[in-house]
């Protein structure tokens, strides 16, 4: 730790950065915190209770501004960083990304090639909640899935935290606020929430690293993030993806190939 | 107002002749890991060991998605049918918390400023409010700071005090609330000189509201809304778990020849929000927008409709994904 | 309980289209009801949410005057989902109406006075209930002068009336489009807003002046009238926020403490001071 807030403190009394975001402890659990001096960096905390996904942050250019910053990342967080730089999100002189690894050493990384050797060692495995609900869901039957998300969305009020903790939705115009033609209507009800959702995991195949933020943020405990997790987890080897390793490649939804087996894509 | 003594037996029994009254009954239940106010038959459903509610009781009165009107359109004419509020039924809410039950007021404030919400109030006179005093709090309570307590009696037709014995103090408050002592009189007994206070948690006040709405007179170009804001993400959860956040969304749903007027909740919190048509946002920024949140609370209602918007209750801080906890901003502007 | 259903509107009638600027229409709409159409009153300066069902609603002050009786006028512009469904509809069609909302023109405080109105674009509609309003009672004050602006020729809404005006010997009328606006037969002035009105408004004494506009126009007029002499108390505006319910609920127009479906939408620049303009 100690290292972590030396080192963030020389980058922000240097103007090697003029923003650094990691965490803080908070009333709860760690939160995020925004270090544009040197001073502040003494609240900073990086342990295994940080999991808030930071990268939704540095795609908001009212906070990161026009200089180079840095952002402290777990590894759901590289993950996310990795995909974001895969779709043209951010550029590597403009963010610097910082990581403490499993032997307690601060790493810095600066560009794509660094992070993604890095992430490539850790494989993406389920937690215990992931497992335990998605085993439960996959042994059940087409109408016991769909009776069973139908129940969970009736819940959901529509407050898009789920959408706006996430890194990958910073669409400035989301789908559901396009009202011509109006493709969602915008008041929660079981129907509606359902076509929000599955709007929403379709803008999500192949770009969603599970990092479980939107799940993490939903404030009536509806497990959201799992249908994007296990659409990754499904899709990743038809398209011969390692999952949760964003690779230059593309995106299984925008890309297409000539030799698609699929006959209605060609 | 009267006082009376209701064993844990007579609560049992007085609860099924609630329902036998054919009344509809909210109370919170604990399903899902999260415990929340729903549509019960049984006293055994009812959720015991909890501080609070994830969602307010708000939406018994205020619908998250409600129809004001329907229509019907033919050759070009229109044919409009009004909200009936015959529609709504008799309802009652078990086991609401003071901060809670509080909310009504502010969020009625709201809804009838100047000119009377019909849906709104239709809802309001076929609900009544039977509130317990809270025996517990957690660290985001605040219901002392904000004019409140756990034993605060505002917005309750009748409030319960559980006692060690299983049985509670029953004040009943108003005529509502005598009218649902009516459905089975005889387990209403003397009282027996129990102390309220004695069952209610201790909550001492944070800040004082006079120098907070005196701080946020002065505070409108403070740099505090920035620093306070930049994790805030701009969702739409703390309002939409807080019992006094009114704003609302107009939207239209058709099929075909008919369609449906729909009011829905909305949020100062989300970008579009305030959005022009033009393109042009005077709430562009998300610290502008938890500016809006707290003055509007704080300093708008207070001065605009002689209540403050906020009850002490927790929720946003406890449902806030980043950890924007009301009580720690709030204090801090105080103390500044 | 008998309370009125604030959210219901007034069924109307398209009686009247007029088209009038690229994507610019007026229609004038009367009551389905007839008593409706006698216990309906209003006051220059207020304003409306119609709906076109279908789409929902949209706010739009009432651009027709409260002098001429038995039917409303409204000008929008297409610009969405609501206002295209508007344009798509012909006359004879129905559309929803609720209001009067907001408040209104202080005509009588401006008795005995000159006044000179200032608009821009197509914000004229709030300006031409006024306009019309203050020439409907022509005795009470004095000199009346109208200065209006557009991008260009084909831009300037109400042309009818503004050659009637122009022709009336008790209007001072000067018409002006921005540089490169102007056709080869055009007779107004060339020049922004603020530039002509630094040029052709009347003395400050004993003048209010009346500015409607794109905010942009308007910030650069006020610093002109500030110039000329116009104190804070003898300049109204109006001000537009994003609204819903026009009734002081749906919690999204206020400008700090003031909500401007209700505070407003009509304000006196001294007013303006008191409330963030950050927020408009
Ligand atoms: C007091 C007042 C008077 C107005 N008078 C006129 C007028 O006379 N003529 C005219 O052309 N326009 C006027 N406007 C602007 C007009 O209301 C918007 O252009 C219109 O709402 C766009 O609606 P839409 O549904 O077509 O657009 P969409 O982009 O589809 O808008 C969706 C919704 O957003 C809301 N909205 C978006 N922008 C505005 C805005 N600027 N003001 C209010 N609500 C908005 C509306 O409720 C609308 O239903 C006025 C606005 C206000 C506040
Ligand atoms: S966070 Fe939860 S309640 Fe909110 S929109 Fe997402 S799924 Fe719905
Ligand atoms: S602002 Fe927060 S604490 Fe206050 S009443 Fe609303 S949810 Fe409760
Ligand atoms: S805090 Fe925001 S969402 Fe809540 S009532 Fe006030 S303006 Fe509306
Ligand atoms: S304060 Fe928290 S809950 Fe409220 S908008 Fe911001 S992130 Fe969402
Ligand atoms: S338009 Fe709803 S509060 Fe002003």
């Amino acid at each position: 730790m100690k290292k972590l807030r030396d080192r963030v403190a020389a980058l922000l009394d240097e103007g090697a950065v003029s923003l650094v975001i990691g965490y803080e402890e908070g009333t709860k659990r760690p939160r995020p915190l925004f270090c544009r001096n040197s001073e502040s960096s003494g609240k900073l905390i990086f342990d295994s209770r940080c999991f808030h996904n930071l990268a939704v942050y540095v795609t908001k250019k009212e906070l990161v501004g026009k200089e180079r910053f840095a952002v402290t990342a777990p590894i759901s967080t590289l993950r996310s960083i990795l995909q974001l730089y895969v779709e043209n999100q951010l550029s590597e002189e403009k963010l610097l990304v910082l990581t403490v690894d499993l032997n307690g050493e601060l790493r810095e990384f600066v560009t794509f090639e660094e992070i993604s050797a890095y992430v490539a060692q850790f494989e993406m495995k389920r937690g215990e909640r992931e497992q335990e609900i998605l085993s439960k869901i996959e042994g059940m039957t087409r109408e016991e899935r769909w009776k069973f998300w139908m129940g969970e969305m009736s819940h959901c009020f529509k407050c898009y935290a789920c959408r706006s903790a996430c890194p990958l939705c910073y669409c400035t115009k989301c789908v559901v606020e396009v009202n011509r033609p109006q493709w969602i209507n915008p008041w929660p009800s079981p129907i509606s929430n359902m076509e929000w959702h599955v709007n929403r995991a379709m803008h999500m195949v192949g770009r969603c690293t599970a990092c479980g933020a939107c799940g993490d943020a939903c404030p009536v405990g509806i497990p959201i993030d799992l249908i994007t997790r296990k659409m990754m987890e499904d899709l990743a080897p038809e398209f011969g993806y390692i999952p949760g390793q964003p690779a230059k490649q593309g995106n299984a939804l925008s890309s297409w190939k000539l030799d698609d087996r699929e006959q209605f894509i060609r | 107002m009267e006082t009376k003594y209701i064993s844990q037996g007579g609560m049992a029994q007085w609860f099924e002749s609630i329902i036998a009254s054919g009344k509809r009954v909210y109370a919170p239940v604990n399903s899902r890991g999260q415990v929340d106010f729903k549509l019960v038959k049984n006293l055994s459903e009812v959720a015991d060991d909890y501080i609070q509610t994830t969602q307010s009781i708000k939406a018994s009165v205020y619908p998250k998605a409600e129809v004001l009107f329907t229509y019907e359109k033919d050759h070009g004419k229109v044919n409009l049918s009004d909200f009936d509020p015959e529609t709504i039924p008799e309802t009652v809410l078990w086991k609401v918390h003071p901060c809670d039950a509080a909310g009504f007021k502010p969020l009625s404030a709201i809804f009838n400023w100047d000119s009377a919400d019909k849906l709104h109030n239709a809802h309001l006179v076929k609900t009544s409010v039977i509130s317990f005093s809270c025996a517990k709090a957690d660290q985001s309570c605040f219901c002392t700071s904000v004019n409140g307590s756990p034993g605060n009696t505002a917005g309750s037709d009748i409030q319960l005090t559980v006692l060690p014995d299983g049985g509670a103090i029953a004040e009943i408050l108003t005529p509502k609330g005598e009218a649902l002592v009516a459905l089975l009189p005889p387990v209403f007994e003397a009282e027996r000189g129990d102390k309220k206070e004695q069952y209610l948690v201790d909550l001492p006040a944070r800040f004082s509201l006079e120098e907070v709405n005196a701080k946020l007179n002065k505070a409108f170009n403070s740099t505090v809304w920035k620093e306070q804001s930049e994790r805030c993400i701009g969702c739409g959860a703390c309002a939409f778990v807080c019992p006094t956040c009114a704003c609302f969304d107009i939207q239209e749903d058709v099929h075909g020849s008919k369609g449906r007027r729909i009011r829905c909740w909305d949020a100062c919190g989300f970008a579009l929000f305030t959005l022009h048509t033009s393109g042009h946002n005077p709430r562009e920024h998300q610290s502008q927008r938890w500016r809006q949140r707290i003055l509007h609370k704080f300093s708008y209602m207070p001065d605009r409709l002689s209540v403050v918007g906020c009850t002490g209750c927790g929720r946003c801080s406890r449902a806030c994904p980043v950890d924007m906890n009301i009580l720690e901003h709030i204090t801090s502007i105080a103390k500044q | 309980m008998s309370e009125k259903n604030t959210y219901l509107p007034y069924l109307m009638t398209i009686d009247k289209v007029i088209k009038e600027a690229p994507g610019v229409k007026t229609y004038r709409l009367k009551f389905q009801d007839e008593s409706e159409a006698a216990a309906f009153d209003f006051q220059a300066g207020q304003f409306g949410e119609y709906s076109a069902f279908g789409e929902g609603e949209s706010t739009f002050c009432i651009a027709s005057s409260p002098t001429r009786k038995g039917y409303i006028e409204c000008t929008f512009r297409d610009t969405g989902r609501v206002t295209s469904g508007m344009a798509s509809l012909e006359e004879g069609s129905t559309m929803g109406f609720r209001g009067p909302y907001g408040n209104v023109f202080p005509l009588d405080e401006w008795k005995g006075k000159n006044l000179v109105f200032i608009a821009g674009g197509i914000a004229l509609p709030p300006m031409r209930c006024v306009i019309w309003n203050a020439l409907d009672l022509r005795e009470n004050f004095k000199d009346i002068t109208i200065i209006y602006g557009a991008k260009s020729v084909n831009d300037l809404v109400y042309k009818e009336e503004l050659k009637e005006w122009a022709d009336r010997p008790d209007v001072r009328m000067v018409t002006t489009v921005d540089p490169g606006g102007q056709t080869a037969d055009w007779t107004g002035e060339v020049g922004f807003v603020p530039t002509i009105v630094e040029t052709v408004a009347p003395s400050a004494e004993n003048t209010i002046a009346i500015v409607c506009g794109p905010p942009i126009m308007i910030k650069f007029t006020f610093p002109v009238l500030e110039k000329l002499g116009f104190t804070d108390s003898q300049v109204y505006t109006t001000l537009e926020n994003r609204m819903k319910c026009g009734v002081g609920k749906c919690g999204r127009c206020n400008v700090g403490k003031l909500y401007i479906c209700k505070d407003g939408p009509v304000f006196s620049k001294a007013e303006l001071n008191f409330i963030p303009a950050e927020e408009y």
